[in-house]
């Protein structure tokens, strides 16, 4: 494995980390489908998948708990941890810096507060729908309000007042989230802390079918810019010298990342970490080069996010441990790892 | 090809530049030269379009930067600031490359063009070495690799050699030179007057926003007149090959 990934770093052959993410995210699926309260073997799981296009009387229970619970859950988590770690390696390029993640422009903090707001407030209009379509509009709108606070498009220069609206903005919303818990009841808490640590728990095929398209369709947006995203690394200014438009480049790149992340933590919740960590990790595999970075970031947040839930659900079963949790406990110690392992060289 | 016609700057109130008239043909090189905070900078910011002037009009190509788009822009000049950054760990060959990354250029001329930029300011060993961990030096001539690698007819330096020692800051300025004798229409700010006088074909002197004087390096260069501007006491020579002039400071 350490041979493998330092090949892949000495000759750039970023083929085999495709190959190898695929490989890892079929496996993952395979187990996570396996895996649970109700345990299948990898033969059953195979005839559970086939069994829509197979006319022979199968295992329904298998059928049912694969198709209608884990299938959904797993590609549920898949889009997700895309969508996060692709828009984390966006804001990092957008911003230069290491340590920026989705959330930095008010995204998740948004979507926090308005999620937060229509539980404790018992807000109802959309049934079902209320809670997912709120988180997105507030995360959205948070984000959109940062960006016209901070008018950054006469100048090429003023990422770093974005930066710091954006963290002005984020202790607004946190602070008027925090009063909106303090005034909640006890049962609202419960569900308060599902949300802010995250879950895949209620997720069916519906919520997957919202998002796939829009992380799809993001993803692949980002992408496109990934040239210019490079130029970036010199700087705004130097990138405008050789021929980007900073300003517009910076408004598509945060409403994509506000897009992605309000649709990704829409339905489950902010999710921290992966959007941080999974960017670091490919680029010590594969460079800074955005133009695999960006889909590779996508199928690594996915596989993350699909082993953290497999964890969530299966350390303490029948219970669900927030998904956020994990991703934290493992995403942690990782990025102290990665600090430690290239930080002297002057490479994060 | 370059061209500034009464072009003054005022910020916060405060005359940057004032009434600026100046030509930069192509196939020359021109100096800016002048004291600390004459403005050098500030007027190439204003040829490279970084910053609107508040008065006059900067004409590239009888064109106003402010006319032109990002990429249009980058097409027709290049800019080599004054430190450059990175931020994350590129290699140098890849940061040569983004010189010309948002053309399309097929592989093979892509590649040739890199290779021939690096070999110019002898980089080519460093072309796998991770571009974050240079010398300011080795950083200066990957940037001027860059520079190159975009081929714009309009050339901007922002104080190119400041970081070199003397073999490559020969070097940079010879390239430089070469450069403009291929029709590219080269401007450099410049601090030292003699590296100035030995590889400029014309130098501009400012002081305080105002330019003072322009021509030749022997015409510019003027004991008395370099004495006022820099109120440093200075005796001006002949260079013993190249036959420029040469200031050397006064007690």
């Amino acid at each position: 494995m350490t041979l493998a990934l330092g090949l892949m770093r000495r000759t750039g052959l970023s083929p085999l980390a495709y190959a190898l993410f695929g490989l890892l995210i079929v496996l993952a699926l395979g187990i996570t489908v396996a895996v649970g309260v109700v345990p299948l073997s990898l033969a059953q799981v195979g005839s559970a998948l086939l069994a829509p296009w197979q006319d022979s009387g199968s295992d329904v229970v298998a059928q049912a708990v694969v198709w209608e619970l884990r299938l959904p859950r797993a590609v549920m988590a898949l889009l997700v941890g895309a969508a996060l770690a692709t828009a984390g390696a966006a804001m990092q390029g957008l911003f230069g810096n290491p340590l920026a993640d989705p959330g930095i422009v008010g995204v998740s903090s948004g979507a926090s507060l308005g999620a937060v707001a229509i539980i404790v407030l018992q807000i109802n209009t959309l049934g079902s729908w209320t809670l997912p379509a709120g988180a997105f509009v507030s995360g959205f709108a948070t984000t959109w309000l940062i960006y016209l606070l901070a008018r950054p498009s006469s100048h090429p220069g003023d990422n770093a007042r974005l930066l710091l609206i954006g963290i002005a903005i984020n202790a607004v919303c946190g602070a008027v989230t925090g009063y909106l818990t303090y005034l909640a009841s006890v049962e609202q808490l419960e569900q308060l802390m599902f949300w802010s640590m995250g879950s895949l728990g209620s997720v069916h095929w519906v919520p997957v079918m919202t998002i796939a398209p829009i992380v799809v369709i993001g993803v692949w947006l980002l992408r496109r810019q990934a040239v210019q995203l490079d130029l970036l690394a010199l700087g705004e200014r130097q990138a405008q010298h050789a021929g980007v438009d900073v300003p517009r480049l910076r408004l598509g790149l945060i409403a994509l990342t506000a897009l992605l992340t309000a649709a990704a933590v829409a339905f489950t919740g902010t999710i921290g970490f992966v959007g941080l960590v999974i960017p670091h990790l490919i680029r010590t595999l594969v460079g800074p080069g955005h133009r695999h970075l960006l889909p590779l970031s996508a199928l690594g947040g996915g596989l993350l996010l699909m082993l953290a839930d497999l964890g969530a659900r299966s350390l303490d079963p029948p219970n669900e441990i927030p998904i956020g949790i994990l991703t934290a406990t493992i995403g942690g110690p990782f990025f102290l790892w990665l600090i430690a392992r290239q930080g002297r060289a002057g490479r994060l | 090809m370059l061209r500034l016609e009464q072009v003054s700057l005022d910020i916060d109130g405060r005359r940057l530049l004032d009434n600026v008239s100046l030509d930069c043909p192509a196939g020359s090189v021109t100096a800016l030269i002048g004291p600390n905070g004459a403005g050098k900078s500030t007027l190439l910011s204003l040829m490279a379009g970084d910053r609107v002037p508040s008065a006059g009009r900067v004409l590239l190509d009888d064109v106003e930067p402010t006319r032109l788009s990002a990429r249009e822009l980058a097409a027709r000049r290049a800019v080599m600031p004054q430190d450059s950054m990175l931020h994350f760990a590129y290699r140098v060959r890849d940061v040569v490359h983004m010189g010309h990354a948002l053309r399309d250029l097929p592989p093979d001329e892509d590649e040739q063009r890199v290779a021939d930029a690096m070999a110019q300011v002898e980089i080519t060993d460093l072309a796998d070495r991770n571009a974050m961990t240079l010398s300011g030096g080795e950083q200066a001539r990957t940037t001027f690799a860059r520079i190159r690698v975009q081929q714009t007819p309009i050339v901007l330096l922002d104080e190119p050699t400041a970081a070199l020692d003397l073999r490559h800051q020969e070097q940079l300025l010879q390239r430089s030179a070469a450069w403009a004798r291929q029709g590219h229409c080269v401007v450099a700010v410049m601090h030292d007057l003699n590296l100035a006088a030995a590889h400029a074909d014309r130098l501009a002197l400012l002081e305080n926003g105002r330019l003072v004087a322009e021509g030749t390096p022997w015409e510019v260069l003027e004991s008395q007149r370099l004495e006022t501007v820099y109120r440093q006491r200075v005796a001006v020579m002949t260079h013993p090959e190249r036959g420029c002039p040469v200031v050397v400071t006064a007690p």
